[in-house]
């Protein structure tokens, strides 16, 4: 059996599993061993992946493996991975794993949560490992619905309206892609052959550039509404503020990432030269998210929407990074996406956690929680400062990356916009000091916050989990930023070797 | 070539020290943390006399000039083709110094800190902290490349921030820690965008490029770029805006006073002899840059160090804060640090100034850590900071006392101690280039010594304080390292910095000039003299003078506005013109917008499903009426 496949396979055996569980603690067991069994899996494909590549294999994609489910329509179950989707798979099971620590005490309708939990995760292991675009938006679909679930029942605060909102901006953004999708597959092949969703396939076919003017926006914001690209990102902090934490933790930390997976994937790699021309505009977009998001945050009261807000700016760099199409910049988006993502998954965990003690969520009614609990107060000073970028942690070396990268362009526009981007890092430290100073720091404001706990041991091991990958990528960055750029290079010579031709036209 | 690999464990030993303190530091005895903490520096110490002792001398025998060596490097991270970040040591004249200044401040800080911070909460988290800082501290002086001078220029940066706010329980250290970081942030934006110009147009971080008279940096073709002003000028003024915002030079400086909230012991590491003169040995490192490459960017420099200079001398003689006192006259020591490499040129003599600079970052470490740990033993005695609490204190704490004193005449620049051969060397340096800024000097030498003596007599002399509790000398394992410290101050100057930190690593031969150094120590004797006019005995002389310089005083004393103008940027203008609108427009204009279209999809909706109802005579009169329009409409269309 293909080992990528074991990563739809096991989430699916322990839904079922679960379902013949009989209390909370069974459920709770079942699932830490199926995600555990999934986190070793990603080690083991990480370390497989390395030594084919070692053993120099050269394929654009490994463990291949190619079926076909839906013959009238040519459409496949086409899986494969390179350095990229292995990164994304790495960080989808950290958070997923984390995550259900982190909800170790839901006991609301505890069953059917673990199992929204986990089929959301499938569907986002099932979106990294496609190679069929068709297959690919049907994970996509299979990781959305489920949170409608989730934060319309499980939520917090006005859960329905935040639901229902996050729900129907993310459809609206797979309708577009859906036209895109099919747009795509029109022009799939040379007239006359069969037609195929299949990636690779596609990639060798060339899309007419008057198809892709119109096809390209369509696969960029729909991607992008997932990525909370400016103006699409307000379903974000009202999705965040009511969803429970492990909720936040996966959408936030992996879920997102499938808008500038899917941009790069997608959109980029199969329209590069309307990508080329249309970039301009989308840069500006981006470029605003970023300085946009960190302005914003700054003046957030609630801990959740400040996170949310940073998530705008830290995503919108993401997608800023693809757009620039260059191999340094690129690579650093996709360090940006997982450093990213065990980050705010960090962050929203460590909420929840403060959350659940102090029965709210507003700064100004906290402070000096350093003193009550040490253990999470010195996470969230840590997570604080990847977030801010600091060196030996993991943002740094993906903004930098990202913005030598971005400032490599030789016109003018591409490296004033880096400035920037760039100038986000001071504003950056304003809202993440803010809340530092405000939460944990100062003398204790309530009274009935000195008898409050530190950290469980489960809650331990589920930011600890985060912390170790966000240390171990800020200081030992180079094999991850080799093996993303492996398999950036042929990538990246297809985006910028078409683009010079087409400027010939 | 010699090899020099075993640098690499002078900034390791700290960094495992962090880790080790950092995660098992609760589970010991206090003491126990502090004694490990100060064993390791100690290691890193011996380890750094080592190198110096064969860098400047053993390893040195029979050969002429100073090489850079490349002891160890290793690749960190691929960014281009081109661009790596390395992280490795280079040993040179200027780093081999800074790793005697800084493991021997760090040392001597511990040693004093077992003794300051004992009975405080969070001992063993003050030393993994200040093990935190002197690895980044000592990686950032052996950095290869310009980017590793980055990661470590922010890995101080953050350590100065942790410690600032080491009492996190109190709003004013949380403030001042904040105020620290974000100020220096905002300077260190400037910092990586110098890094990126410069990288884009030459290709490489490497020092050793860069600053090859022959590299990419150098041989860069000039020309207007911008406002009149090459490339690489513009580069080199934004990298030394980051050093300005690290070496609080003005206007980047508000932040230094206020990070005196933190132990003073940090203070006088982190804020008096280290961190701060980062923004110098940065200048320092690419000083062939500066010099050979823009010109331009140097007279920069020369000017913010003499403007910043003068600026905290005059506010150091109003502030009555012991530990302020001692940050304004730091930031003035610095600039002067700054102007003389400002107003150097390159090569044999012509780099006087880039030997004075150096020397005098040197000479002041010792004596201003000196000055910072007496201040310690002071407030540790009095328990206040504030001079106006003080008075008369010689007779209590006699060691402390005689080695302020030798602090304060060695600041003061009056000879044979060691602040008085820099700052000669720098006056030379400035007489050859500029004779406004080399007037500008003298007056700062002249205010130097009369705030260092005024601040000397209402702490030891003048009013006899009544104290609530008898004030007693500290305990030996803090004043050992005050008398160790003194020895330095007194001897330093007696270094033949000329003959081994000089720009080009070249010896050249430098004398004393009388006729500059007389007048400055004149000058010097002369603030003495008022200060002990105005201060050895209390007297009504200081009220009467500040009388006469009425608003001029009142503007000095409230540092001339500096911290109401940023308070009014950030506060009135970041805070409420820009964050406030946008957070407002994207509640209100973006996802209003969206939950318009939504609100417009329901009220259609609404409209609509009235048509529903299921009542069927509403069907019924629907479909009649609809009937008889249709005929109305076909009989019409069909008559005519």
């Amino acid at each position: 059996m293909n080992i990528l496949s074991l990563f739809i396979l096991i989430p699916l055996l322990t839904i079922i599993a679960i379902m013949f569980t009989s209390n909370m603690k069974q459920t709770r067991i079942v699932s830490a061993v199926g995600m555990g069994i999934q986190l070793i899996l990603a080690g083991i494909l990480v370390y497989l992946y390395l030594s084919e590549r070692n053993a120099g294999n050269m394929d654009a994609m490994l463990f291949y493996y190619d079926a076909v489910w839906f013959p009238t329509l040519n459409i496949h179950y086409t899986i494969g991975v390179d350095g990229i989707s292995v990164a994304m798979i790495a960080l989808t099971s950290i958070v997923v794993f984390a995550g259900i620590f982190a909800s170790w005490m839901v006991d609301f309708l505890y069953r059917e949560f673990f199992i929204s939990l986990i089929l959301l995760a499938s569907g986002v292991f099932g979106f990294f490992i496609s190679l069929d675009i068709f297959t690919m938006f049907l994970f996509y679909e299979l990781a959305v619905i489920p949170m409608y679930l989730l934060i319309g029942l499980w939520g917090s605060g006005p859960k329905e309206y935040s639901a229902m909102k996050l729900t129907l901006m993310l459809m609206a953004g797979s309708a577009l892609l859906f036209v895109a999708i099919l747009g795509i597959y029109f022009y799939s092949a040379p007239a006359g052959s069969q037609l195929t969703f299949n990636l690779l396939e596609i990639a060798k076919n060339h899309i007419p550039i008057e198809m892709q003017r119109f096809l390209f926006p369509f696969a960029f914001i729909g991607f992008g509404v997932l990525g909370a690209l400016f103006p699409f990102h307000t379903w974000s902090p009202d999705g965040h503020a009511s969803a429970p934490t492990a909720v936040s933790m996966l959408h936030a930390g992996v879920l997102m990432k499938l808008g500038g997976y899917g941009v790069f994937r997608v959109a980029i790699y199969l329209m590069p030269e309307a990508a080329h021309e249309q970039a301009w505009i989308f840069l500006i977009l981006t470029g605003i998210s970023v300085v946009y998001g960190a302005f914003g945050a700054v003046v957030q009261k609630d801990l959740k929407y400040i996170n949310a807000y940073s998530s705008v700016s830290h995503c919108g760099l993401v997608l800023f990074a693809i757009l620039m199409m260059n191999q340094t910049a690129m690579n650093g988006a996709v360090i940006q996406m997982i450093s990213h993502g065990l980050m705010t998954a960090l962050f929203f965990a460590l909420i929840g956690m403060i959350y659940g003690r102090t029965h709210t969520r507003l700064i100004n009614e906290m402070g000096g929680l350093m003193k009550v609990m040490p253990f999470l107060g010195v996470v969230y000073v840590i997570a604080g400062l990847a977030s801010l970028g600091l060196p030996g942690l993991s943002g740094f070396v993906a903004e930098m990356t990202i913005f030598v990268g971005s400032f490599q362009h030789t016109d003018t526009f591409h490296r004033v916009l880096t400035i920037v981007a760039a100038s986000s890092i001071v504003i950056t430290a304003v809202y993440i000091l803010r809340v530092v100073g405000t939460l944990l720091f100062g003398p204790i404001k309530n009274d009935h916050f000195l008898h409050l706990k530190d950290a469980m041991w489960f809650e331990r091991l589920s930011t600890l989990t985060l912390l170790i990958a966000i240390a171990a990528i800020g200081m030992a960055p180079l094999w991850l930023s080799n093996m993303i750029n492996f398999s950036l290079g042929p990538i990246v010579e297809k985006i910028n070797g078409v683009a010079t031709v087409a400027g010939l036209f | 070539m010699v090899d020099y690999t075993y640098t690499l464990l002078i900034p390791l030993i700290p960094f495992l020290l962090f880790i080790f303190i950092g995660l098992t530091g609760h589970k010991m005895k206090p003491i126990v943390s502090g004694l490990i903490g100060t064993s390791g520096l100690a290691i890193a110490a011996i380890l750094s006399y080592i190198t110096a002792i064969r860098y400047f001398w053993t390893d040195h025998i029979g050969v002429i000039g100073y090489k850079s060596i490349k002891a160890f490097e290793i690749t960190w991270l691929h960014l281009t083709d081109k661009l790596t970040i390395n992280i490795g040591a280079l040993i040179d004249p200027i780093s081999v110094m800074m790793l005697i200044v800084i493991t021997t401040v760090s040392l001597m800080v511990h040693i004093y800190s077992i003794g300051y911070m004992k009975g405080e909460r969070g001992y063993h988290r003050f030393f993994a902290f200040l093990s935190l800082f002197s690895f980044s501290m000592l990686g950032l002086v052996l950095a290869t490349n310009i980017f590793q001078m980055y990661i470590f220029w922010e890995l101080v940066g953050v350590s100065s921030f942790l410690l600032i706010g080491f009492y996190y329980e109190k709003p004013s250290a949380v403030a001042a820690s904040k105020k620290a970081f974000i100020v220096t942030r905002f300077a260190d934006l400037g910092f990586l965008i110098g890094i990126l110009i410069l990288s884009f147009n030459t290709g490489t971080f490497d020092f050793q490029l860069l600053t090859s008279p022959t590299g990419p940096a150098i041989t860069m073709p000039g020309g207007a770029a911008f406002m009149g002003m090459s490339v690489l000028t513009w580069s080199l003024i934004f990298i030394f805006m980051g050093g300005a915002g690290k070496s609080a030079m003005f206007p980047l400086h508000v932040w230094l006073p206020d990070a005196m909230e933190g132990p003073t012991p940090v203070s006088a590491l982190i804020h008096a002899a280290t961190m701060v003169v980062a923004g110098v040995y940065l200048v320092a490192r690419l000083f062939p840059v500066y010099a050979l490459g823009a010109p331009d960017a140097l007279t920069v420099v020369a000017w913010v160090g003499g403007i910043s200079s003068l600026f905290a001398a005059i506010i150091a003689c109003t502030q009555t804060d012991i530990k302020r006192v001692l940050a304004y006259s730091t930031m003035s020591q610095i600039g002067y640090m700054m102007l003389a490499l400002g107003v150097s040129g390159y090569g044999g003599h012509d780099g006087l100034g880039f030997m004075a600079g150096n020397f005098h970052l040197f000479t002041h470490a010792m004596f201003k850590a000196l000055l910072f740990l007496g201040a310690g033993a002071i407030i540790h005695a009095v328990h206040s900071n504030d001079m106006k609490d003080m008075g008369g204190l010689r007779k209590y704490l006699p060691i402390t006392h005689a080695t302020f004193l030798i602090a304060c005449i060695t600041i003061a620049g009056i000879p044979p101690l060691s602040g008085f051969w820099s700052k000669d060397e720098i006056m030379v340096a400035a007489w050859h280039h500029n004779k406004i800024l080399f007037s500008i000097e003298y007056l700062v030498a002249g205010l130097t010594a009369f705030y260092m003596f005024r601040l000397y007599f209402s702490i030891f002399w003048g009013k006899a304080t009544h104290y609530h509790h008898t004030p007693h000398e500290a305990p030996y394992v803090m004043t050992i390292p005050l008398m160790i410290l003194a020895f330095g101050a007194v001897f330093a100057g007696f270094l033949p910095f000329h003959a081994l930190v000089t720009s080009d690593g070249m010896p050249f031969e430098s004398h004393l000039d009388w006729s500059i150094a007389i007048p400055s120590v004149l000058i010097a004797l002369l603030g003495i003299g008022g200060a002990t006019a105005m201060y050895m005995k209390a007297n009504g002389l200081p009220d009467k003078l500040a009388g006469v310089f009425g608003n001029g005083y009142k503007w000095a004393y409230h540092k001339f506005y500096m911290d109401e103008v940023y308070l009014f940027v950030t506060k009135k203008i970041i805070f409420r013109f820009i964050s406030q609108p946008v957070a407002w427009f994207d509640r209100h204009i973006v996802d209003g917008f969206m939950n318009l279209v939504a609100r417009t999809v329901d009220n259609t909706s609404n409209l609509i499903k009235g048509f529903q109802s299921g009542r069927l005579q509403q069907y019924g009169y629907v479909f009649v009426s609809g009937a008889i329009a249709l005929v109305l409409i076909f009989v019409y269309l069909w008559n005519f």
